[in-house]
């Protein structure tokens, strides 16, 4: 093999590999990506029943019910909508009526979100950054929400998921 | 004072480090021995005083004085010394003084044990990693200065984050950040190459074992985090995809390919100007993932506080020095020359290969941690990209991969036999076959993949094996002659086989916890009994305990197997009234590599508790796979010619003469 030959196997390998990662990058893109919503953009959007989505807002004060082997039922409330939640399982240390919440799943044919996984941010006077966001954009956004987000901390996230 | 002291010594270090960045280069542009001597004193003094700097904020930790906003906001009188201790890193502030501690570390290493180094070289190497250091120095001081005082100091600490009051935060930071910064070695010899404008075989000798020490200890790292994440968060999950554990995979990645790529340029002297690349990107991706988990740009399970001063500072170090020596490199690039030739199928076209292969792996991690980012900054969109992404992308890219490694050492240098390797092969790719039929037949009906990766797995560590058994003439001479072989193996061959075998150790691991993982969620009471996985796991009942700075919770289980008891298993939770926080600590019983695992949710008006239960077989294999591969790098930085050193290029010889 001549040098230029050499030279031209090896830049049509790198690009051969590079064109499949890029090929599945894409891919996945198309399949793999959860977008964010609060409860009045789902309404909005009119997202469809089984597509997925994260929804963000704060657990609704008094709206949390207990059902037979770990079924739960809460409402996410973003300030003007609110919207059902079912999910089994265990919920996080810090889920707390009141306090942000952000549940990934899916609508069922009823409307109500069905989750599949329940995070809630580990210090308490915290709120999840997109809930934040949330919320501040729609006015909703009290002081005393982020008074204090001071605990730096390696994994103060925590989850439940099934 | 010792506030005071500490903060003046960080200073100190400051200035040491402005000089160490440029006297330096002004010695080795005017050929002045003595100029470039200082680097090395500069470099020894800096560790000194980072050094004091840093033991005295954690004497303060230790002596809890909460006059130290530091310590008040982290600590707590009633803590354990060990959490003191540890406490220290488990914030921002305390965490940025570790890194720049290493930094200097590294520094001084280099300083101390760099006496073969040309006197040029070495100059310039110090002088670019007291670039760095300025840069960090600057921002501790502006904008994260840990002995700020309080003026009327409270009496009592806001106490340390639960989560984070556990050995593993003992072990896992200053491992990860010895990783991170250690490739800031191989990051200012390849800024010193490209200012020199000369790189040499010899240079890839001296890079090599510290990108190795790196390599280690962000494996080290990286795998140690992934058990803490397991056993503390409480939902048995070992990693999660999420942005602060890619940060740290990405320089993995990156550090991997580096590390063999730098083998071709040692032997061959080939690839230099790519080997350059990939120290840079590495360091850059170190620098990226410092970002990524110190700036709080990205919404994550590890989020840190955020603070916009402390992002664009960090921001502004990472464009300087990714930017700066990325330009530098093509400006430069071209001068360095291009080196030995080799065929595509050689040992150095399966570098090659590799390395096409791991930074491509990286950059689908680089993408999907940060097109959320870029997406939110340009449209307003907030996405996830979480597993299925990264299952799609990166696995698909790591099984050519896999199926690789067991030919590369198989080849010869040069020009090599694919045939002939395929040949000696054969056994392994037996093993393989046997392997996943034996697991088909075992669990038919069931995952149609795993049994094929499990294949693939024990073809890579068969493979490895096979390399070792050809290089000792196992099977084929007789026993004596293949152990006397065996002794007179180079380190680094026995390294390469334990290293590759733990990759697939781990793949082991992974696809066995993934798929035949077991889990059962309910509301127990006191005296039922749950089956998992032929486990009976009776709930005894559930105490209270106070323990010192926490109250807890703990749910006695007696396990037993076929009617035979086995072990008591205690989880718990605990609260901590200081923030008003609580943890779970889940339960562990090790049966062989497989693991039970239980943990606790929360207690019922009536009595019973959730729990959660899970039967992970082989889960241990996942953490062994890396723990062989640090010690496959153990044994490669012990060969014989890297504690020999660098043969001195005629030049270079000439530059070390002059100095003495």
């Amino acid at each position: 093999m001549t040098r230029k030959q050499r030279r031209l196997t090896m830049i049509g390998g790198s690009l051969a590999v590079l064109a499949v990662a890029a090929a599945l990058v894409l891919n996945a893109m198309r399949d793999s990506i959860v977008f964010f919503s609060t409860p009045s953009m789902a309404a909005e959007k009119q997202i469809p029943a089984g597509k997925r989505f994260r929804l963000g807002g704060l657990v609704q004060p008094g709206s949390l019910v207990r059902g037979d082997n770990l079924a739960v039922t809460f409402a996410v409330a973003d300030g003007s909508k609110t919207l059902e939640v079912a999910y089994k399982g265990i919920l996080p240390d810090l889920f707390r009526e009141g306090q942000g919440v952000v549940a990934e799943g899916a609508l069922d044919a009823s409307g109500v979100f069905r989750a599949d996984t329940v995070l809630a941010k580990h210090d308490e006077t915290y709120m999840p950054k997109e809930v934040a966001d949330a919320l501040k954009k729609q006015g909703h956004w009290k002081d005393d929400y982020g008074a204090k987000p001071s605990a730096a901390s390696a994994k103060p996230m925590q989850g439940a998921s099934k | 004072m010792i506030a005071e002291t500490g903060h003046y010594a960080l200073v100190l270090a400051l200035a040491l480090a402005l000089i160490q960045s440029t006297v330096p280069l002004v010695g080795a542009r005017r050929g002045d021995v003595a100029l470039m001597n200082v680097a090395r004193s500069t470099a020894l003094a800096q560790l000194l005083f980072t050094g004091a700097s840093f033991a005295l904020l954690v004497a303060l930790h230790v002596i809890s004085d909460f006059s130290v906003v530091n310590v008040f906001e982290n600590s707590h009188s009633l803590k354990p010394l060990i959490y003191k201790i540890t406490g220290v890193w488990g914030n921002h502030e305390g965490s940025m003084l570790l890194w720049v501690s290493i930094l200097a570390l590294f520094g001084g290493l280099v300083a101390a044990f760099g006496n073969n180094l040309p006197l040029s070289l070495r100059a310039h190497v110090l002088a670019v990693q007291a670039w760095v250091a300025s840069a960090f120095y600057l921002f501790i001081l502006f904008t994260s200065n840990p002995f700020l005082r309080i003026a009327n100091p409270p009496i009592e600490g806001r106490d340390l984050n639960p989560v984070l009051q556990d050995i593993g935060l003992a072990v896992h930071p200053p491992m990860l950040y010895l990783g991170y910064v250690g490739f800031s070695i191989s990051f200012s010899f390849a800024v010193a190459a490209l200012l020199e404008g000369r790189i040499d075989a010899a240079w890839a000798r001296w890079v090599r074992p510290w990108t190795l020490v790196a390599w280690i200890f962000l494996t080290l790292g990286i795998a140690m985090g992934s058990y803490w994440a397991y056993y503390e968060l409480g939902w048995g999950g070992w990693w999660f995809w999420d942005p602060v554990e890619n940060a740290s995979l990405m320089p993995w990645l990156a550090g991997t390919a580096l590390l063999h790529s730098a083998v071709v340029m040692e032997k061959r002297n080939a690839l230099k100007v790519w080997t350059v690349l990939l120290s840079i990107l590495t360091f850059s991706l170190s620098l990226l993932g410092t970002f990524l988990v110190r700036s709080g740009v990205l919404t994550s399970v590890h989020a840190f506080a955020t603070d916009p001063a402390r992002g664009v500072f960090i921001l502004l170090i990472l464009c300087i020095f990714i930017g700066g020596s990325l330009s530098l490199y093509a400006w430069r690039a071209s001068s360095l020359k291009q080196g030995g030739l080799f065929a595509p199928i050689s040992r150095e076209g399966a570098l090659v290969l590799n390395n096409l292969f791991l930074t491509a792996a990286c950059a689908t991690v680089f993408i999907g941690t940060l097109y959320p980012l870029a997406l939110e900054v340009l449209t307003g969109d907030k996405i996830s990209v979480g597993a299925p992404f990264f299952n799609l992308t990166f696995a698909p890219l790591f099984v050519p991969l896999m199926l690789a490694v067991p030919f590369g050492p198989l080849l010869a240098w040069k020009r090599g036999d694919l045939y002939g390797a395929a040949q000696r092969l054969t056994a392994a790719g037996i093993a393989a076959l046997v392997a996943i039929a034996v697991l088909w037949a075992w669990t038919r009906g069931g995952a149609t993949l795993a049994p094929l990766a499990i294949g693939l797995a024990v073809f890579v560590i068969a493979g490895a094996l096979t390399d070792l058994a050809e290089r000792t003439g196992l099977f084929r001479l007789p026993l004596a002659v293949s152990f006397r072989r065996a002794q007179g193996l180079p380190r680094s061959a026995w390294g390469s086989a334990f290293a590759h075998a733990g990759v697939g150790v781990a793949l082991i691991g992974v696809v066995c916890e993934t798929t035949w993982n077991s889990e059962y969620i309910a509301t127990m009471k006191p005296d039922q009994v749950a089956k998992v996985a032929g486990y009976e796991l009776k709930l005894d009942g559930i105490s209270q305990r106070q323990g010192p700075n926490f109250r807890e919770m703990i749910a006695q289980f007696s396990v037993s197997r076929d009617g035979r008891p086995l072990q008591v298993m205690t989880p718990s939770k605990r609260s901590f009234t200081t923030r008003g926080m609580s943890t779970t600590e889940a339960a562990l019983l090790t049966r062989g590599v497989s693991q039970l695992y239980i943990s606790l949710g929360e207690a019922s008006a009536d009595g019973g508790i959730a729990v959660r239960i899970y039967h992970k077989p082989l889960v241990l294999l996942i953490w062994f796979g890396p723990v062989l591969m640090a010690f496959g790098g153990l044994l490669s930085l012990s060969d014989r010619r890297l504690r020999v050193g660098a043969p001195k290029p005629a030049k270079a010889a000439r530059a070390l003469q002059a100095a003495e």
